[in-house]
């Protein structure tokens, strides 16, 4: 939480203090911001690799076995395996060989698929995007809608019930929601009739494509792993907002505007909250690390084939190539987000860009 | 007048710390959210020690269960029964033990090791605390979930992974307030005297730094131990857990995956979750008030 909008504050902060410089100059200035920011992603990105190689490649006492549990492996194939993996060369170069295989998309075999790691990626991106992507607009729009009210009347109803479940929600754990949201929402309860269904992305039989009855379907399937993922996330954009609207609600542009004459509506509406709005706008990229944090249980209690499912499916064998690759696509997704939000920072707000 | 503030800098002096203590006992004492909170601690914590005393081990035999599987609630079993027959109440009690005991060693783990790297990196400047720094920062960016996850898979189902687990990956936010923390009581003129005096650098870290550093350890630790326990019944959710062993987390997890869903249980899904917030709510509000007393700027943010 105070990781995520720390560095902004402060970044905006020595934005004001800085003196203005000059317009030719902001073609460099950017080029050097870019470069900057790109050589750090470059080493958050060879540092995930570092830890990956210690964790699945140098932890496992053999990682051979390891491998293929699950499956009848010959005295043959372990063999190959241990040549194969490169198990008998030094440190380095295994590293070196780990590095230049992920690097061109070779993230191992899944022997529990029988299929390439970036395969089995490949075909469950897409529900994980689906799934994140819609609990990120719902969120943000709810959360942003609570956080202007709760933030425009501080210490009022609205602002202490959503603060206060905001905090309560919290302390909840994903999963947990997740089950309760299933069986209230699948099953039924007293009167209720079961409204959706109990998991999947849709139902087994029907016709794929984007035919409108499948779309519906799928909307069908999603809503309920959504609602979960979005009662984690909306309590951050709700928090964020509600404290750039205390921060904005104190200046004295507000002043002149309601001495103009416009009604407190229009006040919050046309002049605070674009103010307001830039922390929010760019937590939606900082927010994809505990979106992946929660995506991985929601879809393991939903079952919905995504990445977060596979993951789970990973660690039932234990399968620990297809872990290693699902955790560096989500770590790696987060470097890149976190590369992102300091760009769109930068955009959007142009104080950031005279420093 | 808060602890921090009226404690005097006299090094090893006991009786103004021991009068801020009083004062900060007194600030805690006078809030009705962290009394609260601990009193729902303290009586968990008696309630899992003496668990041994009424429990007894065939209460949790999955062989020889008194009842039907999934039964409702009934005037023998109050919370009904589980995918085994037993009775959900024993369970939920004895699940206190585990669940309590890897949050605090997990967060004791976390506050050894986020201490020592903040107050060498705040303590030694340069090159060596940029680098500690930089691993800090990389470790916060990082998703915690898919990094724990490979951690306990790596090392194996077990109480002793996912503690190790819920420790590398929540020493990060402790190291960066202590690093902060050391470099404030750093800049204050009685470490100056000291230095003039002649201390060597384990007298200024040991004797001046990490005393007037404890109390934001303190609120650490409390803010960390709710955080810890959603981690650890997560990891144990996901099968990471102790497969023998009866823990809130894998409560839910026996629950969810022996058809407490179809069969609409909630008597076994609902308490082991009801239990967690609870104790992860105690937590946090201890820790918020703690926070208040120690840093009053904060109190005026909700």
């Amino acid at each position: 939480m105070s990781s995520a909008s720390a560095p902004l504050s402060a970044q905006s902060l020595s934005a004001l203090e800085a003196p203005p410089s000059g317009g030719a100059s902001g073609a460099r200035d950017f080029a050097h911001y870019l470069g900057t920011k790109l050589a750090a992603a470059l080493i958050s990105f060879v540092m995930l690799l570092v830890v990956g190689f210690i964790i699945f490649s140098l932890m496992p006492s053999n990682p051979v076995e390891a491998l293929t549990r699950g499956r009848p492996t010959s005295a043959k194939q372990l063999a190959f395996l241990t040549k194969e993996l490169g198990l008998n060369q030094p440190i380095w170069e295994r590293f070196w060989h780990y590095v230049a295989n992920t690097l061109q998309g070779h993230l191992g075999y899944s022997f529990q698929f029988e299929q390439p790691v970036s395969t089995l990626i490949a075909q469950r991106l897409w529900p994980t995007i689906l799934l994140m992507g819609s609990a990120t607009i719902v969120s943000v729009l709810l959360g942003m809608q609570l956080g202007i009210h709760s933030g425009w009347r501080p210490g009022s109803l609205l602002d202490r019930i959503s603060t206060g479940s905001a905090i309560t929600l919290w302390s909840v754990p994903t999963f947990w929601l997740g089950i309760i949201l299933l069986v209230f929402g699948s099953e039924g309860f007293g009167p209720i009739p079961p409204l959706f269904p109990a998991g999947g992305m849709s139902t087994p039989g029907t016709v794929g494509g984007f035919a409108p009855a499948h779309i519906l379907d799928v909307a069908r399937h999603l809503v309920l792993p959504c609602l979960t993922l979005v009662l984690v996330v909306f309590a951050q954009y709700q928090m964020v907002m509600r404290s750039s609207m205390i921060d904005e609600a104190g200046n004295p542009y507000l002043l002149t505007a309601r001495a103009k004459g416009l009604r407190d509506a229009e006040v919050r509406r046309r002049h605070v909250v674009p103010n307001a709005m830039l922390p929010s706008v760019t937590l939606i990229f900082l927010q994809v690390g505990t979106l992946i944090s929660g995506t991985i249980t929601v879809e393991t209690v939903f079952s919905w084939p995504g990445l977060g499912y596979l993951t789970y499916q990973a660690l039932e064998i234990p399968d620990l190539q297809l872990l290693e690759g699902t955790f560096i696509i989500f770590s790696g997704s987060v470097i890149v987000c976190n590369l992102l939000a300091d760009l769109l920072y930068r955009a959007l707000d142009p104080r950031v860009r005279r420093t | 007048m808060t602890a921090t503030t009226s404690k005097a800098p006299v090094a090893g002096g006991a009786p103004p710390r021991l009068a801020a203590l009083r004062q900060f006992a007194r600030d805690f004492a006078g809030r009705r959210a962290a009394m609260a909170g601990l009193a729902i601690l303290v009586a968990l914590i008696i309630l899992a020690l003496a668990a041994p005393l009424f429990i007894h081990a065939s209460d949790l035999d999955v062989v020889n269960a008194p009842g039907q599987p999934l039964s409702p609630p009934s005037a023998r079993f109050w919370l009904g029964t589980d995918y085994a027959g037993r009775s959900i109440v024993p369970l939920l009690i004895w699940g206190t033990r585990p669940s309590l005991a890897i949050a605090l060693i997990a967060t004791a783990l976390t506050m050894i090791v986020g201490s020592i790297i903040g107050l060498l990196a705040g303590h030694y400047g340069g090159i060596s605390s940029r680098v500690l720094m930089a691993i800090t920062d990389w470790f916060i960016a990082l998703p915690t979930l898919p990094l724990a996850i490979a951690l306990a898979a790596v090392l194996g189902q077990g109480d002793a992974s996912i503690t190790i687990a819920i420790a590398v990956t929540s020493w990060p936010g402790t190291a960066r307030l202590i690093r902060a923390q050391t470099l404030a009581v750093e800049a204050r003129p009685f470490i100056e005297r000291a230095k003039a005096l002649g201390a060597r650098d384990s007298q200024l870290v040991g004797r001046h730094v990490l005393p007037n550093v404890m109390p934001f350890v303190l609120v650490s630790a409390t803010l960390t131990v709710s955080g810890a326990i959603i981690s650890e019944v997560t990891l144990e959710f996901l099968g990471l857990g102790n497969p023998t062993e009866v823990s809130w987390g894998a409560m839910i997890n026996q629950a969810f995956f022996q058809g407490a869903v179809t069969r609409g249980a909630w008597w076994y899904i609902l308490p082991p979750g009801i239990a967690i917030v609870i104790v992860a709510l105690a937590f946090t509000m201890m820790g918020r008030a703690v926070e208040n007393i120690l840093n009053p700027r904060m109190a005026r943010r909700p």
